[in-house]
This record gives C-alpha cells, sequence and structure tokens, in this order.
C-alpha cells in the first residue's frame, strides 16, 4: 500500500496576500498513496497551504508566492506546465459542499467531462465514482434530480465523486467534514481510507480526533509556518515541539 | 412646550396627509388604465390585429403592421444591444474591480438617465445620415443604445450573486476559465440574466422619441432593415394627436395593445425571476 | 525577495474569453463616447453659425430664415419640470412616509407593485390620457378654479385651453412620482431602526419621531431622488408633446401654452430642412444630454453618500 515514494515535494514555499505573509518557508513530503492531515488553529495558512499544491492560490488577485512544489518530481510553474491540466491530476474537495445548482445528480458527477466539453457515455464512469463515494445506493434512482434534494453529507460524498470521475492522483480535502453532522463525517472519513488505495490525499480539518483518525502524516501549521511534521501517531503521541503539544492537548487554539 | 392635544392632533393630521398621498399616486393610475381598457377594447377585433391601416375617410382597419414593427424593431435592437449590455456586465462582475471597471461602471450608471429623445438623435447621427434614409435598423440602434447601460448594471449583480464556490469547483475539475465562465457562472445566473432582458425589452418596446426620426412610420408592411418601418407608439402618437374621431379611437386601440405587449412582458419577468428563486431554495 | 508567481500561464482560449469581455465591457464607453460625439457633430454647424450664447439667449425659432433661439423652449422645460417636481415631491414623500413608516411592511409590498406598474407604462400612453383625459379636466374645472381664487397672481391668468404649462406639468408629476418614491422608500429603509425607536421611547409621537430621528437623517437620500426625478422630467418627451400645446411662447401665466426642449425636437426633426436646422436641433439635444449628465451626477453621488451615513450636505 505504502510504497514510499514521494507524490509531492514542497520546498522552501512561501505564499502572501497581499501584504500578509499567509505561509513561510514550508518544506514537507507526501508519500505516495498515504494520508497527510494538515492541523493548526484558524489562519495558520493549511488552506492556502492545499490551494497552492492545485494552484488556486494564484486566482486571488493579490496573491503571489515563492519556492517550489513538484508533483511526481515535476515542478508546478515550470513552463509548459498548465495549471488546467495540473488540476485534472490533483483534484480537490471543499469546506462546504458546492454542487452545481443548474445541473442534475448526474450530470455534477460527470461535470468534469461535461463542462470540458467530452461527449460520449459516461453512465459507467458515473457510477463507477459514485460507487468510489458510497453514495450510489443512495442515489441511482434519482440521478436526474437536483443535487439540492440530497442531504448536506450526500452533497459533500456527490462533491467527492464530482472529483474523482476525472481520475485525479492527488485529492485535496478542505475541511470536509466541517459543515457535517457526525454520521455523516464518519462516512467521509471511512471513505478516505478507501479512497487512500488509489490516491493520494491532503486533508485540512481543524477536529485533532479526525486528524488522528485518518492519516498517516500529521503536518502541524501554526502563523503559517510548519511546526512539526511527522508521522501521525507520534505527533500525538509524543510531539517534539511543546508548540504542538499545546495544540494537541487542547491547550490553545 | 407644545401641549398633548395638540401634538396628537398634528400626528394625526400629518399621518392623513401622507395617507393622501397614496390616494394621489393611486388614483391617476386607476383612472389611465381604466380609460385604455375601456375606450381601447371598442376598438379590438380581428381586424385591428390583422389589417393594415386605411385612410382617414375609410372606417376600418387595423395596426397589424405597427405590431409587427415594433416587434421586429425591438428584436433588431436585442441582437445589437443584449451582447454588449450582457457581456459588459460579466466583464464588470468578473474583472470589474480595477480602474477600466470603475469608468465602465460609472458611464453605465450615468447613461441610464440620458433622455431618450437624445438617443433618437444620436441614432439618426450614426445610421441615418450615412445611409441617407429613415429605417429599421436605426431605430433598432437607438433602443439598443438604450438597452446597455440598464442591462449591464443588472447582469453585473446577477453574475456577482454567484457563489464563488461554484466558480472555484469548477476550476478545480480542471476547467478552463472561460468554459467556467460560460457554463457555470453565466449558466447560474441565466433566469436572473433573461428576467433583465425581458424588462429591458418591455421598455425598449414602449418608447416612442428615438423611433420618430430615425425608423419614422410606414403605412405599409416591411420587414427590410434600411427602409422606415411602422412602430406601434409613433402610431399610437399620430393617431393622437391627429384631428379625426376616428383616429382617436384607434389610438386607444393600440394604447391597449402596446399595455398589453408590455404587460406581458414584465409579467413573464417576474414570473421567470419567482421560479429562480424557487429553484435555489 | 519575494518572487513574483509564474502568473498562470494562460491558454489561448482563456485569453480570447478575457479579451472578448474587454471589449463587450468597453462598448459601454463606447456608447457613451458616441452619443457625445455624435451629438456634437450634427450640432456643430448650427453652433458654429449661431454662437452658444446667441444660441441659448435668443427668443426667435424660425427655420425659414434660418434663426435659431432656444429660450423659449429653456424655458418651457425649466418651467414645466419644476412645477412637476413641486407637485410630485410633497405627494411622494407622503407615500414613502406613510408606506415605510406609518403602515405594515406587508401593505408596502401590495403597494410597491401598482408603483412600480405606473413606472412601466409607455410615456405614449400618458400623453394620450393627458390629451383626452387631464387637458379637459383642467379646462372646465381646475383653470378656472385657480383663476377664480388665485387669479390676482400672474401664474394664473389668462385663457383656459387646458394645453400649456399646467397640464405639461401635472403630467410630469404623475411620471416621476414613481421614480421619487421608490428612492425616498429604499433611503428611508436604511434609516438605522434604534434611531427612531429612540426617540418613540422619549414619548414623541409618531410625526415628531419622523421630523426629529427619521427625515434629517434620509435628507441627502431624498434630495438625491428629487434630483433624478427632475432629470427625468427634463427629457420627457411624448406626454409632454402631446400636453404642452407646442407654441412659441415665453409666458407667465401656467395656462399659456409653450414648448420645451424634447418636444421641438420630437415635432420638428424628422422634417428639418438641411443642416442647420438639423444641426439646431441637435444643439437642444446637446443642451439636454449635458444638463441632465450633471444632474444624475449629482444625484448619484447624494444617494450614494445617503447610503453611507446621515446627511452632511444639507447644513
Amino acid at each position: 500500500m505504502n510504497n514510499g515514494s514521494k507524490k509531492i515535494e514542497v520546498q522552501k514555499l512561501n505564499a502572501w496576500f497581499g501584504a500578509t505573509h499567509a505561509l513561510r518557508d514550508v518544506s514537507l513530503s507526501v508519500e505516495q498513496n498515504s494520508v497527510l492531515a494538515v492541523i493548526g488553529p484558524s489562519g495558520c495558512g493549511k488552506t492556502t497551504f492545499v490551494r497552492c499544491i492545485n494552484r488556486m492560490h494564484e486566482l486571488s488577485p493579490s496573491a503571489r508566492q515563492s519556492g517550489r512544489i513538484l508533483v511526481d518530481g515535476q515542478d508546478l510553474h515550470a513552463r509548459g506546465v498548465d495549471p488546467v491540466d495540473l488540476r485534472r491530476r490533483v483534484g480537490m474537495v471543499f469546506q462546504r459542499a458546492n454542487p452545481f445548482p443548474t445541473m442534475s445528480i448526474y450530470d455534477n458527477v460527470a461535470a468534469g467531462l461535461i463542462l470540458n466539453g467530452i461527449g460520449g457515455k459516461h453512465r459507467d464512469l458515473v457510477e463507477k465514482s459514485l460507487r468510489q463515494a458510497a453514495l450510489w445506493d443512495e442515489v441511482k434512482d434519482r440521478l436526474p434530480q437536483s443535487p439540492l434534494s440530497l442531504s448536506g453529507g450526500q452533497q459533500q460524498r456527490l462533491c467527492i465523486a464530482r472529483a474523482l470521475t476525472i481520475g485525479p492522483e492527488v485529492l485535496l480535502m478542505d475541511e470536509p467534514a466541517s459543515a457535517l453532522d457526525p454520521i455523516a463525517t464518519a462516512k467521509i472519513e471511512e471513505l478516505i481510507r478507501e479512497l487512500q488505495e488509489s490516491l493520494t490525499i491532503v486533508i485540512v480539518t481543524h477536529n485533532m480526533q479526525q486528524a488522528a483518525r485518518v492519516s498517516d502524516w500529521t503536518a502541524f501549521f501554526y502563523l503559517g509556518e510548519l511546526v512539526e511534521h511527522g508521522k501521525t501517531e507520534q505527533i500525538f503521541s509524543n510531539p517534539r515541539e511543546p508548540r504542538t503539544e499545546d495544540y494537541v492537548t487542547g491547550k490553545f487554539g | 412646550m407644545k401641549t398633548l392635544a395638540r401634538r396628537k392632533f398634528w400626528n394625526g393630521f400629518m399621518t392623513g396627509l401622507c395617507a393622501l398621498g397614496l390616494v394621489a399616486a393611486v388614483a391617476p393610475l386607476a383612472s389611465l388604465l381604466w380609460l385604455v381598457i375601456s375606450r381601447g377594447i371598442s376598438s379590438l377585433n380581428w381586424d385591428f390585429f390583422t389589417q393594415l391601416p386605411t385612410p382617414v375617410s375609410e372606417p376600418g382597419g387595423g395596426v397589424a403592421n405597427a405590431i409587427g414593427g415594433t416587434l421586429y424593431i425591438v428584436g433588431i435592437a436585442c441582437v445589437l444591444g443584449v451582447p454588449i449590455g450582457v457581456g459588459a456586465g460579466v466583464f464588470l462582475a468578473e474583472r470589474g474591480d480595477g480602474k477600466a471597471g470603475e469608468a465602465i461602471r460609472f458611464m453605465a450608471e450615468v447613461l441610464s438617465g440620458v433622455p431618450s429623445i437624445v438617443v433618437g438623435i444620436v441614432a439618426y447621427g450614426l445610421v441615418v445620415l450615412p445611409m441617407r434614409r429613415f429605417s429599421a435598423l436605426a431605430g433598432g440602434v437607438g433602443l439598443a443604445v438604450l438597452m446597455i447601460p440598464p442591462l449591464a448594471r443588472s447582469t453585473e449583480e446577477l453574475v456577482r450573486l454567484v457563489p464563488r464556490t461554484l466558480r472555484e469547483a469548477s476550476l478545480a475539475l480542471g476547467v478552463p476559465e472561460w468554459r467556467t465562465s460560460l457554463r457555470v457562472v453565466i449558466r447560474t445566473a441565466l433566469p436572473g440574466i433573461l428576467t433583465a432582458i425581458l424588462l429591458g425589452v418591455a421598455r425598449a418596446a414602449g418608447e416612442t422619441a428615438p423611433l420618430l426620426f430615425t425608423s419614422l412610420n410606414n403605412q405599409f408592411w416591411n420587414w427590410r432593415a434600411d427602409r422606415p418601418t411602422a412602430s406601434l407608439t409613433v402610431q399610437i402618437f399620430n393617431y393622437a394627436v391627429s384631428p379625426f374621431e376616428e383616429w382617436h379611437r384607434q389610438a386607444w386601440g393600440a394604447a391597449l395593445v402596446l399595455l398589453l405587449l408590455v404587460g406581458t412582458l414584465s409579467a413573464a419577468a417576474r414570473f421567470l425571476a419567482r421560479s429562480r428563486v424557487g429553484a435555489r431554495r | 525577495m519575494p518572487e513574483e508567481a509564474p502568473r498562470a500561464r494562460v491558454n489561448l482560449p482563456d485569453r480570447a474569453w478575457a479579451l472578448g469581455q474587454g471589449v463587450l465591457g468597453g462598448g459601454v464607453l463606447v456608447v457613451g463616447a458616441l452619443i457625445l460625439l455624435e451629438l456634437w457633430r450634427v450640432a456643430a454647424p448650427a453652433l458654429q453659425k449661431v454662437g452658444l450664447w446667441h444660441f441659448i439667449t435668443g427668443t426667435t425659432w424660425d427655420p425659414v430664415r434660418d434663426l435659431y433661439g432656444a429660450l423659449p423652449f429653456i424655458y418651457g422645460t425649466v418651467v414645466t419640470s419644476v412645477l412637476g417636481l413641486l407637485i410630485a415631491l410633497p405627494v411622494s414623500l407622503g407615500l414613502a412616509l406613510f408606506l415605510t413608516e406609518m403602515s405594515p411592511p406587508r401593505f408596502r409590498t401590495a403597494i410597491s407593485f401598482p408603483i412600480s406598474l405606473l413606472a412601466g407604462i409607455p410615456s405614449v400612453v400618458y400623453g394620450l390620457w393627458g390629451l383626452f383625459v387631464l387637458v379637459p379636466i383642467l379646462r372646465h374645472k381646475v383653470e378656472p378654479f385657480l383663476s377664480a381664487t388665485l387669479g390676482f397672481l400672474p401664474f394664473f391668468r389668462g385663457a383656459e385651453i387646458g394645453l400649456g404649462y399646467l397640464a405639461a406639468g401635472v403630467i410630469l408629476a404623475i411620471m416621476i412620482l414613481p421614480t421619487i418614491t421608490s428612492i425616498s422608500i429604499e433611503v428611508l429603509m436604511t434609516v438605522p431602526g434604534p434611531l427612531r425607536e429612540a426617540a418613540l421611547a422619549l414619548g414623541a409621537t409618531r410625526w415628531e419621531a419622523i421630523r426629529i430621528a427619521v427625515l434629517p437623517h434620509a435628507r441627502a437620500g431624498i434630495l438625491g431622488a428629487t434630483i433624478l426625478g427632475l432629470g427625468r422630467a427634463l427629457g420627457e418627451t411624448m406626454a409632454v408633446t402631446m400636453v404642452i400645446g407646442n407654441s412659441l411662447n415665453i409666458s407667465l401665466s401656467l395656462f399659456a401654452p409653450g414648448y420645451s426642449l424634447p418636444a421641438i425636437i420630437a415635432n420638428e426633426f424628422a422634417e428639418a430642412s438641411g443642416v442647420l436646422h438639423t444641426g439646431a436641433l441637435a444643439a437642444l439635444g446637446l443642451i439636454l444630454f449635458i444638463v441632465t449628465l450633471l444632474l444624475n451626477i449629482l444625484a448619484r453621488l447624494l444617494v450614494r453618500m445617503s447610503r453611507r451615513g446621515p446627511a452632511r450636505v444639507t447644513a
């Protein structure tokens, strides 16, 4: 399962919004088919960090960055790397479920293909994605309906299925369960464990139990700095840094 | 210090005065609607919708060519005005935070108040003078100029209402910006934009001043863009200021048709706006 | 030193899309420029021949002899617009206060529909109604009454024919009423609730609360609404053309027939003989354009200001 090769390598990453220095000299790497949890208090730069990996950060008008990010050894900002192509390899799931309200459930799952003008029959792909997202049984009879008729947790799994359809190698998840109830959250966590077999996952969370449950590795960010990065058991049982200890034991944040 | 009784009297008096404002506002509206309907309805018959106007001495006749002409000129205006209006609105919403956006927004806001007769002169200078003849095209240009500013403003607002997260969801799927704009952002705002277009069309259909010396008038059918064309509004004006009793009757009839046309368009716009709210939950 | 993020290498369709948007957005600026340019181009021959000062102050308008003086039209436009405003302002302010401060919200939504309906009626239909309904009422009822009671004033003397400044003023009042009312309502709704509640809690009557707390706060916005209404009135064409009497005349009496800037353009432009006549009419349009433009800018600034906070303009 874990073949140990480096899927993502981040080297001395700095990011800014206008004058705000959001990330400072962050360096870490993520192994293939592992789950990295990114934790830290609000405003510590964890969301900015994942948004750099699929080059969504640079869409903000005042955004700047420096440093290098490699996926499969290739620099994201090398000449000839189209962010559009990159985002097909590095998918993303957002904090709040954001299905396209004008499309049916079916079309939402196939959206990555439909919106790119790729025609043909997507039926098998749609079913596969929905099964992967553990949503198939719940929606198979209502595929032409509006996604807004689904519950919050179902909508979020629909968004995961949507991200899976284009066949990404990496999945970035930005607090995917923060707006969900415990049962829906448990389903998403279960899903992350299953998806790990075929994907590399980076998940941002403010919920430390969740990080402990779903991840192999954990990175703790504080005020834009990467304070500590290590195996999840180690971070939670035996942190090296006092700040990490304070955070995971609930002393602040 | 005024006594309580006096203060209470003033309160009641001013409240009454304000309520009187309601009567003063509604009374002319009621009178106008009632007269257009009651006087107009007697002119309406099958001929009115299918026949050409007749000379003064002959009774009967209709305004079929004027109805067709209004639709034709407004159609030309839509072809010219809707892309610019909607496009400018999308530009303002998606890239309008800089200086250029500021200038365009200000211009659109200010242009909304330009008198329509002035726009008529502009269309005359732009189209009638070079072509050396009055034409449906000139009328369409005039109406388009009137349609663009409000359409740009409302499109901007509607596109800005589309949640950022939808845009990001699409981009994160590896969809290029232009497809995201068209097929996610604009698509989501589309019912609202259609409402705005319909309202603009309703307004344009009721305009007279920009047509008086652009599309002029025509007693016959015309479907050529480079020829004078009849319109309901100009026809109403000509009939109303004529000295003939019979034509006055026709004017009321045409006014009723015009109100029905404008009313239907506005009602359709309202209906569309409402169904959009329903779909969004 | 932060290096600039290598900007997203935008692909060709995206660049075309951005460009297309920019072109369409620029279209609005082009339209604005075209309006000024075309007006000037058509008007220039007449303005150069007559001279701006002579044009504005001249009282003779005789295309046959190529004499162009705009004063009767300017006078008629100003008189009818101000008259319309004088009638419409108290009515719409009262209506707006009644709807926002004195009646339940349900009533406001119920009434706002007919008001928006009023705004959607084409002006030629107002003209039709004015010509065949309003003018006879003025001729037979209102003008005799006014001259009997207020006839000692110069404004209410002369032949009672119905058509004239008074008719135009009344119809303008009816037409700008929805504009002023709806903006006033909008402005009044932005007055913070605690402000009037504080006044009411101190034992003020409702009217006193409005006078002390609400009106001062909304003053700039209402002024803006008024100017916007004035802008509409100045440019209104069809209804005025149909009831003002179309007579080259400068008279103190409101009963007298007159002319307005839009009305002369509407009546003569299609049959204008020659470059000078057309140019003089376009010059009237140019005056109208510039005046309404300035009023609009002023009004928008005022309304925007009042949305931000209490009145600072009117001392």
